[in-house]
């Protein structure tokens, strides 16, 4: 389990934290989806909980800290928390090492960090490959590939590390449609293997398809947390600066009109 | 890996490191016409089994014109010699001064050839990922490739932006004055980007454990034999050999 307790965080050089007093909770194989108006702290929380602020951006927690089952973070180097709570970013571009010359070498690359035999990497590469269902793109040049797949092939450069938490921020924001419907099929397909989610992200329908639980970020505090349908449902999320999910806003389009909404058999 | 299609391709990239470092050396070390000749056609001999002599050739002439002109110049009018050739206002082109600026030239081109032949048959990513498997540390490793493999992406980055700023009525067409003129909105655009780029990939590399201390067990080795090892060994000591008479200004037969 991550859990963050009472978390404030300010970075080097601000005056005043950003973060305030966050308590989180992430259970093994639970998917959280973390939503909130722009600059709310989503992703400065994103980076708190994966340990990435303060041990590599710098600043100062202000109060709490990270625990991943049970064991306080503060101090651990980065390399041994990589194994415990990997990070996804917007871009996939920017996240690729840059230096491998296909695919696979690039989801080896974290296992070849940890040091782990050859036999041993090879296993976690394929299998990385195979859970995310991108087997067919080994060989191909991690320059020559769509957003969609460049940000598959960065969640399976993460999975092959293992780690049993996975940080999410914003993972489909520069991609299209296709894209989209790509990564979320395969984060559920991640959950299913227990992995534990959390995601931050603006395209509510993807949080509504995904999450058991959805938590609400306003001015660096958690404003609201509980089940998927209810805090997506919420009536006043609009006013709140996210957008609700098209078929709550469908629904209530039509309720004004007296017809109700049906979700088919897909 | 890529495809190796030619001996010369195969051969480990050390090997042709040391051939090219030696080949460099040597033509400057041992000076005359006869040594930095061998180089030229060992070298062209070598590029022709890879399958690049036209290629190299046409780099190194490339490379080496403009130096070469230079010497030219300098070293015809004011070497001083007993035999001058012709006179040019205040200058003497003087045979010495001839002589002197034919052996820089064959040397330059003995070291272009040398260098240009490893750069167009090696592949980067082997020759660093070899030096890594020789104890070379993953970071200088990382740093290394990550250099040679952020050129391609500048250049495509680079074109993006100026076909943007064009499309916003950037002129960087025309006189030397317009393209100079058009490379400002250029460069401030792809070094920030690329700077807000590296702060993002080492967060990423930093959830990929790459700040691990210690060795890493690689996935490829590059083919290395006892051959390729003597053959790195009597180069290097054929090298020293060489500068050592050079130093000690002996006789070397048949080198000048």
């Amino acid at each position: 389990m991550l859990r963050l307790v009472d978390v404030g965080y300010r970075y080097a050089g601000y005056a005043r934290p950003v973060l305030h007093d966050v308590s989180l909770e992430l259970a093994n194989g639970e998917i959280v989806g973390l939503i909130g108006p722009n600059d709310a702290g989503k992703s400065t929380l994103c980076l708190v909980a994966s340990g990435l602020a303060p041990g590599s951006i710098g600043g100062e927690l202000t109060g709490g800290g990270l625990e991943i089952d049970g064991d306080p973070m503060a101090g651990r180097p980065l390399y041994e928390l990589a194994s415990r709570v990997g990070i996804c970013f917007q871009n996939p571009a920017t996240q690729l090492s840059g230096v491998a010359g296909s695919v696979f070498e690039e989801v080896a690359l974290g296992p070849m960090n940890l040091g782990l035999p050859a036999g041993e990497t090879v296993e976690r590469t394929k299998a990385a490959l195979s859970t995310l269902g991108i087997e067919q793109l080994a060989e191909r040049s991690p320059r020559r590939l769509s957003g969609g797949q460049g940000q598959l092939v960065v969640l399976a450069a993460l999975l092959a590390m293992r780690p049993p938490h996975l940080v999410l921020d914003e993972p489909t924001a520069q991609l299209d449609p296709e894209g989209t419907r790509l990564v979320g099929e395969a984060l559920r397909r991640l959950a299913a293997s227990g992995t534990a989610l959390l995601i931050a992200e603006h395209k509510t329908d993807l949080l509504a398809e995904l999450c058991d639980r959805v938590v609400m970020i306003d001015g660096g505090r958690l404003v609201d947390s509980g089940p998927a349908a209810a805090i997506l449902g919420d009536p006043g999320l609009a006013d709140r600066g996210v957008e609700p999910p098209t078929r709550v806003q469908l629904e209530r389009a039509l309720a004004g009109t007296g017809l109700e909404a049906r979700m088919l058999p897909p | 890996m890529p495809p190796t299609p030619t001996a010369y391709h195969r051969l480990n990239p050390l090997t042709k490191a040391v051939l090219a470092t030696v080949g460099s050396i040597g033509a400057f070390v041992v000076g005359g016409y006869v040594g930095p000749i061998v180089v030229i056609i060992s070298m062209l001999a070598l590029a022709s089994r890879a399958g690049v002599a036209r290629q190299l050739l046409r780099a190194s002439v490339l490379l080496s014109l403009p130096i070469g002109i230079s010497v030219v110049l300098v070293s015809v009018f004011t070497r001083p010699g007993a035999t001058v050739l012709f006179t040019v206002g205040p200058f003497d082109a003087t045979v010495e001064g001839v002589d002197f600026a034919a052996q820089t030239i064959v040397r330059l081109l003995a070291i272009s050839l040398s260098i240009g032949l490893f750069i167009l048959a090696t592949d980067a990513r082997a020759f660093v990922l070899d030096l890594e498997r020789r104890g070379v540390p993953p970071r200088f490793a990382f740093v290394a490739l990550a250099t040679i493999e952020a050129v391609p992406t500048l250049v495509e980055r680079a074109g993006t932006i100026s076909e943007s700023q064009r499309a916003r009525g950037l002129d960087a067409e025309g006189n030397l004055r317009a393209r100079l003129a058009g490379l400002l909105p250029l460069v401030g655009p792809a070094v920030i980007t690329s700077l807000t780029e590296v702060e993002e990939r080492s967060l990423a590399l930093e959830s990929r454990a790459f700040s691990r201390p210690g060795r890493r067990h690689l996935l490829w080795s590059m083919p290395d034999s006892d051959g390729e090892r003597a053959i790195r060994w009597l180069l290097v000591l054929a090298l020293i050999a060489v500068a050592v008479a050079r130093v000690a200004d002996m006789q070397v037969p048949g080198l000048d």
